[in-house]
């Protein structure tokens, strides 16, 4: 996993409202064993229709040639399932931020451990962004802003934790590993034991 | 007087199992005391261990068992298990390998404590009141019913649990569901989730921990309260809980892998001291009124779209989402559901598959038949939920009445083992899902409990279950 600074990306705009992770990548998909090409599946049944062929209404279809990192999506987005193959779909494809107005809690606690960051706004701003699709923003991770084209500068909400894995591009197992004494004194002083 | 504030079930169970505090800088690291794995959430998990030279801390804490890729039909040998497909039997396989290398107990497919992750935990007695339990599954909320503490996790949280026994947490908030009053005759615990999430919507619960409290959960069997608890995580919640009470000990005192002996009294003298005390206090409260409630029925694509069986379907204007849920489920604003001819009847998942949801369909199946338009399917939480099922006659009611009786898994819920519902076809299912293609590509799905799903079997399209209760 990459560490990740700045973002600087024209939007992709899915405008529906809790867009669950059975549509971001559906269920027959999750029978691998590895996290890699999963991009290819991506909002599959949207994408493609029953015969296989192209949606070519569909948003994804349209911009072919253009590289999106950045999703703005309506509220409550990757609501569902636990499935982290979700994220692992959207960063293959090439998003490295989502924004929406409410973003599910697992899908956000997945997502900040694949270098995907979950960006939080409020209705305003998401509406904003929703009727104003395919616009440049530029997103500071260290400085938790967005830059719209007008220079409009508003900021959101990360905790610092996050945003350091985030920008380090760590995964948060090595800080449970470094409390590892912490741990094994826990274990000892309880006052009962599990099974 | 006690100086000592007022604590809700969640914030005991919370506090027992931290490690270290949350800080601004940094989260809470929250100790885990059971660890549920299964197929599907955990090959990447296990690569992660062998790539970085690491082992399971806690094997006794780690079980496994395999429910989502799994034939529902009979698994006599590999040959069997790519019933379902390469992709779906090399997940089992690798399943099979990772327990082995790693020395975990995995319930294979000779095993009777197989079946659908949450059905097995509290069937073996692992759930317990005051654990913190979890499983990279979203419904690992079903084990609040017991006053645990649990929730789905992703893979590489599932990696950290594996590695550490430990997840990095940031605390919730805490919301109470006070159900009043009680559920009439023929409404059971799936109306009230369907009824809440409802009336909460989809993302109602985000960021809280919930509590069902009132007269309705606690004359509620352990069941019905896992049905409730199960269906939190479709309304957003990081959990659902329910105090531990004497329903809860009835239940878990005779399950092989509860606390015996001296080791459940001790025990349960700590259960006794989780409910929530009296003035503890709740981020946001909401009260419902169980005496009103119909049996429940989802019409839209999300389990917030629900209305009751015999009401019609709402009349939104101007709201993309619902006109592209309706467009999709073929439906118009203001017709009831009453007329609409249904295909597939399911039976089974973390939900409604325990024997109790099979006794209630059965019920309403016995000595009866089944649409001939319909194609119904009845699949156990367990392999132990089917033998005694069939110790008590339930698969020869459902055979039948026309249904098929399978082994157990998650099935048809979502549909990975190759059990789905044709494009464009009308199922009622008693899973927890109804999104677009939940149950196979271009799949409809209606919400309903297990007496609506069985009465609907009958005659054919949905059918509010009372005219079939006496």
């Amino acid at each position: 996993m990459e560490g990740l600074k700045q973002i600087k990306s024209r939007t992709l705009v899915l405008p529906n409202k809790d867009i669950d992770t059975d549509q971001i990548i559906p269920a027959r998909f999750l029978t691998t064993t590895s996290k890699n090409g999963l991009g290819k599946h991506l909002f599959h049944d949207w994408r493609y229709h029953d015969n296989g062929e192209k949606n070519t209404d569909f948003i994804l279809n349209k911009n072919q040639n253009e590289t999106f990192e950045i999703l703005v999506a309506g509220n409550n987005f990757g609501c569902g399932s636990s499935r982290e193959h979700a994220p692992w779909a959207l960063t293959d494809y090439g998003f490295k931020a989502v924004i929406s107005s409410k973003i599910a809690d697992i899908f956000k606690s997945n997502s900040l451990k694949n270098g995907l960051l979950p960006i939080v706004v409020n209705d305003e701003v998401l509406e904003e962004l929703i009727n104003n699709p395919n616009i440049e923003l530029s997103i500071s991770i260290e400085n938790s802003t967005i830059t719209f084209p007008d220079k409009k500068v508003i900021s959101y909400e990360i905790d610092e934790f996050s945003k350091y894995c985030i920008i380090e591009g760590i995964d948060q197992l090595g800080f449970i590993q470094r409390n590892n004494e912490a741990i094994l004194k826990f274990e000892e002083k309880r006052e009962w034991t599990p099974r | 007087m006690s100086q000592i504030k007022p604590k809700t079930l969640f914030e005991k169970v919370w506090k027992e199992h931290i490690v270290s505090e949350e800080t601004l800088a940094n989260p809470a690291i929250l100790y885990i005391d059971l660890h549920l794995i299964h197929e599907v959430t955990t090959p990447q998990a296990f690569s992660m261990l062998r790539n970085n030279n690491l082992d399971v801390r806690k094997k006794n804490l780690t079980i496994g068992t395999m429910d989502h890729s799994t034939p529902t039909l009979p698994v006599n040998n590999f040959k069997d298990i790519e019933i379902a497909g390469a992709d779906a039997a090399n997940q089992v396989r690798t399943m099979i390998k990772n327990c082995n290398d790693f020395g975990l107990e995995l319930f294979d497919f000779d095993s009777i404590n197989r079946g659908i992750v949450h059905v097995i935990g509290p069937e073996l007695g692992l759930t317990q009141p005051g654990k913190t339990i979890v499983c990279g599954d979203s419904h690992t909320s079903t084990h609040g019913a017991f006053g645990a503490l649990a929730f789905g996790i992703g893979t590489t949280e599932v990696g950290h649990v594996l590695a550490t026994q430990c997840l990095l947490q940031r605390k919730p908030k805490t919301l109470s569901i006070e159900v009043l009053g009680s559920l009439k005759n023929g409404v059971s615990a799936k109306d009230l989730i369907l009824a809440i999430i409802g009336k909460i919507g989809v993302d109602g619960g985000t960021g809280y921990v919930m509590e069902y409290m009132g007269e309705a959960i606690s004359s509620m069997s352990m069941e019905g309260r896992m049905t409730m608890c199960n269906m939190s995580i479709e309304a957003g919640a990081k959990a659902g809980m329910i105090a531990p009470d004497d329903a809860t000990y009835e239940f878990l005192i005779d399950k092989p892998r509860s606390p015996k002996k001296e080791a459940w009294d001790k025990a349960l003298k700590r259960w006794k001291s989780l409910p929530s005390d009296e003035g503890s206090i709740f981020d946001k409260i909401i009260t419902i009124d169980a005496n009103k409630l119909e049996p429940m029925i989802t019409f839209g694509t999300n389990p917030g779209m629900v209305i009751g069986v015999n009401d019609p379907v709402p009349i939104s204007e101007n709201d993309a989402a619902f006109s592209k849920a309706i467009d999709y489920m073929q439906i118009s604003p203001g017709e009831t559901l009453h007329n609409k001819p249904i295909d597939v009847v399911f039976i089974g998942s973390c939900t409604n598959s325990r024997l109790s949801d099979l006794q209630e369909a059965a019920n309403i199946l016995k000595d009866r038949k089944i649409s001939d338009d319909v194609t119904m399917l009845v699949v156990p939480g367990s392999q132990k939920i089917k033998r005694d099922a069939e110790a008590i006659g339930l698969d020869k009611i459902f055979k039948k009445a026309g249904a098929q009786w399978r082994e157990a898994g998650c099935s048809m819920c979502l549909g990975m083992n190759g059990d789905t519902v044709d494009p464009g076809k009308l199922s009622v299912s008693t899973s927890n899902r109804n999104f677009e293609g939940r149950q196979g590509k271009g799949s409809r799905t209606i919400l309903a409990s297990p007496s609506t799903a069985a009465a609907s079997a009958i005659e054919g399209n949905i059918t509010d279950p009372r005219r079939y209760i006496t």
